[in-house]
């Protein structure tokens, strides 16, 4: 098969993964977006084993096999809730196949005895770090979403002198690498120290900051992908690789100004926000109103205009189901109900709207912040679940909070407001919140579901 | 060096692309965008493919092996799984239940 019928399918592969990534910017014609570039994908692997360098196909054809059966398996098999982890998995083995697919690039150069500094090493070089660093990245980001370790911070100290110090050898053997190509061995050094300097720069990142990571390290696959182009001289890999490096590196930016931090503040474990325990008392002592599911009803049947705003709690206690049955049985009644979604609601971007989605909720209902904030004066109760730093009013108020200047849900100005959390233990910044004890905010303390299923009994029997 | 220049003029025009095309997806498709353009970064398996295939010696062939194997992962559980949340996002509807 002519090499150049070869790279016209790889070119009609590029337009749909284009043409496919266009199609998300629409619920309706994302679907199709999807199937467009799985279809580009599809013909880009029909047309790489019409190639005439690969002479040998039966463990090929078992290692795909096994591959779709294990991807498939994890798409199907795989809760909505814990899509995170999964996003953060794929993305390391994204990264780690192109670990290995420069690896054996470069054991190919030095068969063909390419001159000394050649592009093609430089480009092996960044791939195996961008690879390494993603690989065990994700990994760690992925142990922490699973549980499997703490998904708080991880620090000790003199670690950003050791991050410094293996980035430092990274490039240095890099260096090396590129100047003398000969030794093979040097690019699974740069490998090594890659992947130890992944794990530690993810290790500090804690909870609610995951959404930055998970989209730094999607924008990472990408671009180590689109380095292994080089690599192979290969223009699909370096479009697609292209397309996801600028996707992910979009999504770590909004992230990123969702909370009114820097890229660099976040990675190297955040403010550490010093427990100031008698402040908390300060502002809670006698001001806090906990109410009951009844009177929450009650405040529902008056009102004309609802908000949900859901957070990181509502996933944990699968609550998604019953919120979207309140929401649907109060606009039954005549109630307008909205969704406002923080960015950074959740573990990732978007997981509110997919959970949310995952219980039937139209998307029309789904708000973003500036929408839900031009609308909150006109909201009879705004009805917080599991969300407790994006509605911290200090962000707005207090210019010492170590959250001042996040853009926060302004659920405050609404006319009541009801939080249904399990205690008044801090949020991941570890700050008091003053809207729990706010005049006109209701505390329903308990399980998330339970307790919107005990408004929904009240609500149909009042 | 011209492969590289060539390679290079197709990299930043692609992230210029991917630039304007990614602005425009709408906060509520942000996850299945991640897990869509995941799939796409699997393109990597085009790579495996050839270091698989080749046949040239034991290791690139198992170093590719492997790579088939992750890439895999990566592609079709990345589809698939964003298939999946697509097909749940619910048309508007005035009246619903």
């Amino acid at each position: 098969m002519s090499s150049v019928f070869i790279n016209l399918g790889y070119l009609g592969a590029s337009a749909l993964f284009v043409a496919g990534l266009k199609g998300l910017a629409h619920p309706r014609s994302a679907p199709r977006g999807n199937l467009m570039g799985a279809t580009g994908m599809l013909i880009a692997v029909a047309m790489t084993l019409l190639d005439r360098r690969i002479v040998s196909f039966q463990a090929i054809a078992v290692t795909l096999a096994v591959g779709a059966a294990i991807g498939a398996t994890l798409a199907v098999k795989i809760r909505m809730t814990a899509m995170p982890q999964l996003v953060a998995l794929l993305n390391g083995l994204g990264g780690g196949a192109s670990v290995f697919v420069a690896g054996v690039g470069l054991l190919e150069f030095r068969d063909t005895a390419v001159p000394g500094l050649s592009h093609f090493t430089v480009a092996a070089v960044a791939s195996g770090v961008i690879g390494a660093v993603t690989f065990w990245g994700s990994l760690v980001a992925f142990a922490k979403l699973q549980e499997l370790i703490t998904d708080g911070s991880i620090r000790f100290p003199g670690q950003q002198l050791v991050n410094l110090i293996l980035a430092a050898a990274a490039g240095g053997l890099a260096l090396w690498l590129v100047l003398t190509p000969e030794p093979h061995t040097a690019y699974w050094l740069v490998v090594a120290v890659s992947s130890m300097l992944g794990l530690l720069l993810v290790l500090p990142v804690g909870g609610a900051d995951m959404p930055v990571v998970i989209a730094l390290l999607n924008s990472c696959s990408g671009l180590a992908a689109a380095a292994t182009g080089f690599v192979l001289d290969n223009n699909v890999l370096i479009i697609a690789g292209s397309l996801v490096g600028a996707s992910g590196f979009i999504l770590t930016q909004i992230m990123c100004r969702a909370m009114n931090r820097s890229l660099v503040d976040v990675m190297a474990g955040g403010t550490t926000a010093a427990p100031r325990d008698n402040r908390a008392e300060d502002i809670y002592k006698g001001r806090v109103k906990a109410g009951s599911p009844e009177e929450v009803a009650l405040l529902f049947d008056a009102a004309r205009r609802v908000v949900i705003v859901p957070g990181f709690g509502m996933a944990v206690s699968q609550a998604q189901h019953v919120v979207a049955q309140l929401a649907a049985l109060l606009r039954s009644r005549g109630v307008e109900v909205e969704f406002a979604v923080h960015p950074v609601a959740g573990r990732m971007p978007g997981h509110m709207n997919v959970l949310l989605a995952e219980a039937n909720v139209p998307y029309d209902l789904l708000k973003d912040l500036d929408e839900s904030n031009s609308s909150f004066d006109r909201t009879d109760v705004a009805l917080v679940i599991g969300a407790n730093d994006v509605v911290n009013p200090a962000a707005r108020t207090d210019p010492a909070s170590p959250i001042a200047g996040m853009p926060i849900l302004d659920v405050d100005k609404s006319a009541t407001v009801v939080v249904v959390k399990r205690s008044l233990s801090p949020g991941f910044a570890g700050i008091p919140n003053p809207l729990f004890a706010d005049g006109k905010t209701i505390m329903l303390f308990g399980d998330g579901r339970e307790m919107v299923q005990a408004i929904m009994k009240a609500l149909k029997e009042g | 060096m011209d492969t590289f220049i060539a390679g290079l003029t197709i990299f930043v025009l692609a992230l210029f692309a991917g630039f304007e095309i990614i602005t425009k997806v709408p906060p509520t498709l942000h996850t299945p965008l991640m897990s869509g353009a995941n799939a796409i970064s699997g393109i990597t398996i085009v790579g495996a493919l050839l270091a698989a295939g080749s046949e040239r010696d034991a290791i690139s062939s198992w170093l590719g092996l492997a790579a088939i194997l992750f890439a895999t992962v990566n592609v079709v559980g990345g589809f698939l799984v964003t298939h999946r949340m697509l097909s749940m996002f619910r048309r508007p509807s005035r009246k619903d239940s």
